[in-house]
C-alpha cells in the first residue's frame, strides 16, 4: 500500500471533527468544569478551583438517594436478568418446534420505545381511584390487597423500576446467549454424553465453560448498563424523579443540568465523573474475577 | 462383549421437502461381532456408516430393528447409560479441560454403585495414558497439543471407562499420511491389549484391510459383504465391492462370454463354462502375466518402475476407465518397440459379474 | 460392566423424564412469551376502548365488546402527535444518513490507507469506546447552548452522528476484503473513490445494512438528548412527546388515547422488525447493545 497522508486524513476529517468537538473535548471539559467552583451558565464565570463540587455532591441526600437505588437496581436485575435469560436461552436451544416463533416474541421489547412501553407498565400498575389496575388485579387472585407500585411504597416502586428494567434487557440478553449457546459444537455434547455425562453435568462442565466468555461479557455490559439506568425510571415515575424517591445516578447528573432544579453544569460534571469511576471500579473487579473463571479457547 | 445388530433399520425424513420418501440411511442391518475383534465399517462417504456408528452409540436412535450388546438388548437405552467409548473424527476434546481433565471426565461422571475413589479414578487415568503414551503430557491443554496427540487423548478417554465396546469415527482422516501409518498400528495395538471389541468407521480400504480382523463393506445403507479381509478381496460378491477394495483398483471391461470362452474385444482370454452372456470383466493388478504370445493385447502407455514391482499401464477400447494398470515383477523386462504389450491372465485374479445386475458370476 | 442393570426401566424413566422436561421447557417458554406480549396486547386493546368504557372498568377487561377508533383521531388531534412523529422521522433519517457518511469515509481510510499515525490514531479510537455518553454529554449540552442551536435539528443531530463502535464494525469488515481486489481496480484504471463505491460497499453490505438498522432504532427511541436540548414542541421526538402526553396531554386520565399514541409511535419499528427480523438479529448479536 502507498503512503498517502493527505487523502486519508482527508477521509479521517468529518470523524476527527465530530469525534474531537463531541467526544474529545467534552471529555476534558467535563473533569474542568468538576472542579470549577460556583461556575455559573449564565455569566460563565466562576469563584476558584478545587473539591467542593465533589463534596456538595456527595453530600447532596438526593444524590445518595440516586446511588442507593441505583445500586439496588444493579444488584437486583444484573444476576436475574442474566440468570432468566440463561434459563430461557437453555429452554430455547432444546426445542425445535416454535423455536422461531419464541425467539421472535423475546427480541421485540428491544425495538420498542422505552418511554412508550414504560407508559404501558405504568398504567399496569398504578392504582387510581377508579381502578385498582391490572397488576393489582393479579395480587387480588392470591388474597394480597391493593397496593400502588407508582406512588406508593418505596419498595413496590422499586419492585416495578427492576422489574420493568428486565423485561427490557432481556432480548439482547437471550439473543446473544442462545447465539452463543448455538455455536457450541454438537460432538461436544455427543461425546460428553458417551462419556455417560447427566444433563446437570453437561450443562456445568461443558455449556457453561464454553458460553463462559458470553456469560462475562454480559454480566459486565449488565452491570455498566445497569448503572446507567435512567429511561426506565422516567418512563415510570415521570421527570420528577427527585420526587419519587425513584432517581438514578445518571437521572441526578441531567437534572443538575437541566430542568427545574438544573443549571449547575459543575455538580453534574462532578456527579459523572463518581459515576464514571464507579463503573470503572466494578469493570475492573470484573475483570479480575473472570481472569480465574472464563475459558477463551 | 459380541455385538448383534439385528434387522437394524435408520430413516431420516428428506432434506428436500418436496420428496415425501424418506431417506434411508441404514438398511436392515443383520451381522454379529465377536467379542474382542476388530472390525472395520467400510464405503464411500455418504454410504450410512456413521450412522450406523452412531447407532451403535446410541446417540440417534433406529426407526426398527433391534441392537444387542452380549445378550442385552440396548436398543432403546440412551448413550450415556450404553457404557461405549467413542473416537469422534474431529476428537472432539473438550477445550477448556487439561488432558488429565478430559481424560477424567467419564469416570467423574459414573454414579452409584460405579462410582470410585478419586485415587482410583487418577490411576485409571494415568493408566489409560500410559497405553496412549501420554503421560508427560497430563497437565496441557487440547489446543497445545498436535493433531496425532489429540487423537491419542481422544483414544485414552473413550478408554479409561473400559468401554463394552470401543468404537472409532474415521479416527485417521485429520492426520498426515505418515502419521496416519504410526497411529493405525497404534490403534490396533492398543485393542489387541485392551482386547475391547471394536468398531471402527472409514472411507480408506487400505486402512480397513490392514487393521481389521473383519470388514464391513456398505454401499447406500447396504452391507454388501462382510468377511476377513484377504477373504472379501479374494473374493468379492460384487462388482462394488471389487472395485472398492485394492490398491490400484481393479481393472474392468466390457466382455461377452461366448461358446465356453471369455472375450475382451476380439480377443478369447479364458476358457469358461458359462453359457453366452455380456459380461464385466474385473482383473486385479496384479493378476497379469507378462508374456510374448499372451491371449490378451494393450496399448501400451508408459512403464513406472518401483523397485520390486513394475506398473505397466496401458489402453484397451473395452477397459471401462482410462488406463489400465499391470503390476508385474521387476525382473521382467518390457519391450516397447512395437508399443503394444500381451498379457495371460492368472484364473484366480479374474472375476465376472453379471452386466445386468452386476453380482459376481462364479466359473 | 454391570449385566443385571434393569434396561427396561431406565428406558422407560427415561422417556416420562423426556416427557416431563419438555412440558416444563414449553410451559416456561410460554410464560416469558405472554409476560413479553402482555403489555403489547393490553395497550392495543386500550387504545380501542372508548373512554367511558375504560374508566367505568373498576376492573380492568381484556377484551372489548365496541372497540372504536376514536382514540386515534384524539391522539391526532389533542396533540400534535403528527409533528412528533415527522420530527423523529427527520431526525432519524438525517442522523443515520450523515453518521453512515462519516463512518464509511473512516473506515475506508483505517482499512485501505496507509499514513503516519495511522495506528496511534486508531488507537484513540478504540479507546474512546469505552467512555460512557453521560460523561461528554455534560458540555455537549453546554456547546449547543452556546452555540444556540437548542430546540433546532442541527443540535439534535450533531453530537449523535459519529459513532466509534460503528467505525470499528465496518473498519474490520472492510479490512477483510483481498488487496488482490484493491490492486485488480487500480489496473483497470479505477480511482479510490470508485473503489470505495463500486467495490467495498457492494461487499460490505451486509454490514452497512446492519448499522444502519442499529442506529435507527437508537435514533427513534432516542429519549435524554433530545429532552436535554429541546424544550419546544416544534421539535419534541416521540419520546419526549409521550412524555408530555403524560404529563400534561389529553388531560390526565385519558388513557385510551394515550395507548393509541403509544400504539402509533411503536407500530413503525415493529413493522420495521417483523420485515428485517433475521438482519436486525443477527446485527445486535454481533454488535449491539441497549443501555
Amino acid at each position: 500500500m502507498e503512503t498517502n497522508n493527505k487523502k486519508a486524513w482527508l477521509y479521517l476529517l468529518p470523524a476527527l471533527l465530530f469525534l474531537g468537538v463531541f467526544m474529545v473535548y467534552p471529555l476534558v471539559d467535563v473533569f474542568i468544569y468538576s472542579f470549577e467552583e460556583g461556575y455559573n451558565s449564565a455569566s460563565q464565570s466562576y469563584f476558584g478551583v478545587g473539591g467542593y463540587n465533589y463534596d456538595y455532591v456527595l453530600h447532596d441526600p438526593y444524590f445518595l438517594q440516586a446511588v442507593k437505588n441505583t445500586f439496588i437496581l444493579v444488584i437486583i436485575t444484573v444476576p436475574l436478568s442474566t440468570g432468566i435469560s440463561l434459563l430461557i436461552s437453555l429452554g430455547l436451544s432444546s426445542i425445535r418446534k416454535l423455536r422461531e416463533l419464541y425467539q421472535t416474541i423475546y427480541f421485540l421489547p428491544y425495538v420498542t420505545n422505552t418511554l412508550a412501553v414504560g407508559l404501558v407498565f405504568m398504567i399496569l400498575f398504578k392504582k387510581t381511584p377508579y381502578t385498582d389496575g391490572f397488576a393489582n388485579l393479579i395480587l387480588s387472585w392470591i388474597g394480597a390487597s391493593p397496593i400502588d407500585f407508582i406512588d406508593g411504597p418505596y419498595w413496590a416502586k422499586m419492585f416495578v423500576l427492576c422489574f420493568y428494567t428486565i423485561w427490557a434487557v432481556m432480548p439482547f440478553k437471550i439473543l446473544v446467549l442462545t447465539s452463543s449457546l448455538a455455536s457450541v459444537r454438537e460432538d461436544f455434547y455427543n461425546a460428553a454424553k458417551v462419556d455417560g455425562a447427566s444433563k446437570f453435568r453437561i450443562f456445568t462442565k461443558i455449556t457453561l465453560p464454553m458460553i463462559s466468555p458470553t456469560m462475562f461479557y454480559l454480566i459486565i455490559t449488565g452491570f455498566i448498563g445497569a448503572f446507567k439506568a435512567y429511561s426506565d425510571a422516567v418512563a415510570l415515575f415521570g421527570t420528577d424523579l427527585n420526587a419519587a424517591e425513584m432517581n438514578t445516578i445518571v437521572g441526578y447528573i441531567y437534572d443538575m443540568l437541566y430542568g427545574n432544579s438544573g443549571g449547575y453544569p459543575s455538580y453534574a460534571s462532578a456527579a459523572a465523573i463518581i459515576l464514571f469511576v464507579i463503573i470503572l471500579t466494578i469493570t475492573c473487579i470484573n475483570l479480575l474475577i473472570s481472569k480465574k473463571n472464563v475459558h477463551y479457547s | 462383549m459380541k455385538v448383534v445388530l439385528k434387522d437394524m433399520t435408520k430413516k431420516f425424513p428428506n432434506r428436500n421437502k418436496k420428496i415425501r420418501e424418506d431417506v434411508i440411511a441404514v438398511n436392515n442391518f443383520n451381522f454379529e461381532i465377536p467379542d474382542g475383534k476388530l472390525i472395520g465399517l467400510l464405503g464411500p462417504s455418504g454410504c450410512g456408516k456413521s450412522t450406523a456408528l452412531n447407532l451403535m452409540s446410541g446417540l440417534q436412535k433406529p426407526t426398527s430393528g433391534r441392537i444387542f450388546f452380549g445378550d442385552d438388548d440396548v436398543t432403546d437405552l440412551p448413550a450415556e447409560n450404553r457404557g461405549v467409548g467413542l473416537v469422534f473424527q474431529n476428537y472432539a476434546l473438550y477445550p477448556h479441560m487439561t488432558v488429565r481433565q478430559n481424560i477424567l471426565f467419564p469416570l467423574q461422571n459414573l454414579k452409584g454403585d460405579a462410582k470410585l475413589p478419586k485415587e482410583v479414578m487418577e490411576e485409571k487415568a494415568l493408566e489409560a495414558a500410559k497405553l496412549v503414551q501420554l503421560e508427560e503430557l497430563m497437565e496441557r491443554k487440547p489446543s497445545e497439543l498436535s493433531g496425532g496427540q489429540q487423537q491419542r487423548v481422544a483414544i485414552a478417554r473413550a478408554l479409561v471407562k473400559m468401554p463394552r465396546i470401543l468404537l472409532l469415527d474415521e479416527p485417521l482422516s485429520n492426520l498426515d499420511a505418515r502419521l496416519r501409518l504410526q497411529t493405525r498400528e497404534e490403534i490396533r495395538r492398543i485393542q489387541r491389549e485392551t482386547k475391547i471389541t471394536t468398531v471402527f468407521v472409514t472411507h480408506d480400504q487400505e486402512e480397513a484391510m490392514s487393521i481389521s480382523d473383519m470388514i464391513v463393506v456398505m454401499k447406500e445403507g447396504v452391507i454388501q459383504q462382510i468377511g476377513k479381509p484377504q477373504e472379501v478381496y479374494d473374493e468379492p460378491i460384487n462388482l462394488f465391492v471389487a472395485k472398492f477394495l485394492g490398491t490400484p483398483p481393479i481393472n474392468v471391461f466390457e466382455a461377452e462370454i461366448k461358446e465356453g470362452k471369455l472375450y475382451i474385444g476380439e480377443e478369447a482370454v479364458l476358457e469358461v463354462d458359462l453359457p453366452d452372456q455380456p459380461v464385466h470383466a474385473a482383473i486385479r493388478p496384479e493378476g497379469f502375466i507378462l508374456s510374448e504370445n499372451g491371449a490378451l493385447s494393450f496399448e501400451l502407455d508408459e512403464v513406472e518402475v518401483m523397485g520390486r514391482d513394475i506398473t505397466v499401464v496401458s489402453k484397451h477400447p473395452q477397459f471401462e476407465g482410462t488406463e489400465i494398470r499391470s503390476i508385474i515383477s521387476s525382473e521382467n523386462t518390457v519391450n516397447f518397440a512395437d508399443k503394444k504389450v500381451r498379457f495371460d491372465l492368472k484364473r484366480n485374479k479374474v472375476f465376472l459379474f453379471s452386466k445386468e445386475t452386476e453380482e459376481r458370476i462364479r466359473f | 460392566m454391570e449385566k443385571n442393570l434393569d434396561y427396561l426401566k431406565i428406558e422407560r424413566n427415561a422417556r416420562r423424564k423426556d416427557i416431563i422436561t419438555k412440558a416444563v421447557l414449553y410451559t416456561l417458554l410460554t410464560v416469558w412469551a405472554i409476560m413479553v406480549l402482555f403489555p403489547f396486547y393490553w395497550m392495543v386493546m386500550t387504545s380501542f376502548k372508548s373512554y367511558s368504557a375504560y374508566n367505568s372498568e373498576y376492573i380492568p377487561q381484556l377484551y372489548t365488546a365496541e372497540p372504536t377508533m376514536q382514540n386515534f383521531a384524539d391522539a391526532f388531534s389533542a396533540v400534535p402527535l403528527a409533528r412528533y412523529f415527522g420530527n423523529t422521522l427527520i431526525f432519524t433519517l438525517s442522523t443515520t444518513a450523515i453518521m453512515l457518511i462519516v463512518t464509511v469515509l473512516a473506515a475506508y481510510a483505517f482499512a485501505r490507507l496507509e499514513f503516519r499515525g495511522k495506528n496511534i490514531t486508531f488507537t484513540l479510537f478504540l479507546a474512546l469506546m469505552m467512555i460512557p455518553n453521560e460523561l461528554v454529554i455534560i458540555t455537549n449540552y453546554v456547546t449547543i447552548t452556546d452555540m444556540n442551536l437548542r430546540n433546532t435539528f442541527m443540535g439534535l443531530i450533531l453530537p449523535s452522528v459519529a459513532s466509534v463502535f460503528y467505525i470499528y464494525l465496518l473498519k474490520e469488515n472492510f479490512a477483510q476484503i483481498p488487496d488482490e481486489l484493491y490492486y485488480a481496480a487500480k489496473i483497470d484504471g479505477t480511482s479510490d473513490l470508485k473503489y470505495l463505491f463500486k467495490v467495498m460497499i457492494p461487499i460490505c453490505k451486509p454490514t452497512i445494512v446492519t448499522i444502519t438498522i442499529l442506529k435507527v432504532i437508537e435514533c427513534w427511541n432516542s429519549y435524554v438528548w433530545p429532552r436535554l436540548i429541546t424544550d419546544d414542541q416544534l421539535y419534541f421526538l416521540v419520546s419526549n412527546g409521550i412524555q408530555e402526553i403524560r404529563e400534561n396531554g389529553f388531560g390526565r386520565e385519558n388513557i385510551p388515547a394515550m395507548m393509541a399514541a403509544v400504539v402509533v409511535i411503536s407500530v413503525p419499528l415493529i413493522i420495521l422488525f417483523l420485515i428485517f427480523r433475521k438482519k436486525i438479529m443477527e446485527g445486535v448479536s454481533r454488535g449491539g447493545t441497549k443501555g
